[in-house]
């Protein structure tokens, strides 16, 4: 059995090289529109790769930014949370679900006098620290508040 | 989708305070049919863009992350009463919504 996957392996090997270069033809396309979705930082799995995958490099921890959520959250479908950012000339505010499967939440692109402010309401696994990363004058700052998500199995 | 959104836009000194309810049913892909067992497919908005008398303010990209029939606020400072908002989404099935309002 094991050696009949070797040799499905080795043989798939040459279709694997054709498979990674329409890959990566596929993927210019996307990088290129910048205003399309961002399929790359939304699918990853980890916070490390969403931020990597939206080209933030080691965002400075900000006390000017406001994150306004609940403490605990008897229903993590429903979470809302308020961005304020004090930070002048903000461009743009990217929430970011540390623990859920994929963490990057949501991405938003302000201009033409919108402020540093958005509000939403977003779905959480589980407990789990809710990270902001507010893009301002080409460099990246970030906040980070804890919001309890209750699991009720028996709707308790 | 031609469910209604709903959008409230009123001003705050020189502010305009903007509210959007969308419809939407923001299907994570991760949910199973109760009935069939099958997982429902995803089906979620990946971007919204609003604008302010045609001039853009804010352009999103969303995930499955966002609650079922979303809710959106935001603020565009120089607004005035009678400044025309669009807010319009486009989802990952390419169904598109789009709704208009004027600043109260």
């Amino acid at each position: 059995m094991n050696l009949a996957r070797r040799t499905f392996i080795k043989g798939a090997g040459a279709a694997g090289t054709v498979a990674v270069a329409v890959a990566a033809g596929l993927l210019k396309p996307t990088e290129v529109l910048a205003a399309e979705w961002n399929k790359a930082a939304f699918e990853a799995k980890g916070v490390p790769d969403a931020l990597k995958a939206m080209g933030v490099a080691s965002p400075a921890d900000s006390k000017d930014i406001l994150i306004k959520a609940p403490d605990i959250a008897e229903n993590g479908a429903v979470v809302p949370v308020e961005v304020t950012s004090k930070i002048a000339g903000t461009e743009s505010i990217a929430l970011l679900v540390e623990k859920n499967a994929t963490p990057l939440a949501a991405d938003f692109n302000l201009m033409n006098g919108a402020e540093g402010y958005v509000s939403t309401r977003i779905k959480m696994g589980q407990t789990s620290n809710v990270r902001v990363v507010v893009k301002a004058g080409g460099k990246h700052y970030a906040a980070v508040k804890e919001v309890k998500v209750t699991i009720g199995g028996c709707g308790g | 989708m031609a469910e209604p959104m709903r959008i409230r836009a009123t001003m705050a000194g020189d502010v305009a305070d903007i509210k959007v309810l969308m419809n939407h049913p923001m299907e994570t892909g991760q949910r199973k049919d109760a009935k069939t067992g099958q997982l429902v497919p995803a089906h979620f908005i990946q971007t919204v863009k609003a604008e302010l008398n045609g001039k853009p303010v804010l352009d999103a990209q969303w995930s499955v992350a966002i609650s079922r029939n979303p809710f959106l606020g935001f603020k565009v400072k120089g607004a005035k009463a009678g400044d025309k908002v669009t807010v319009s989404w486009t989802d990952n099935k390419g169904d598109k919504n789009s709704a208009e309002a004027t600043v109260a």
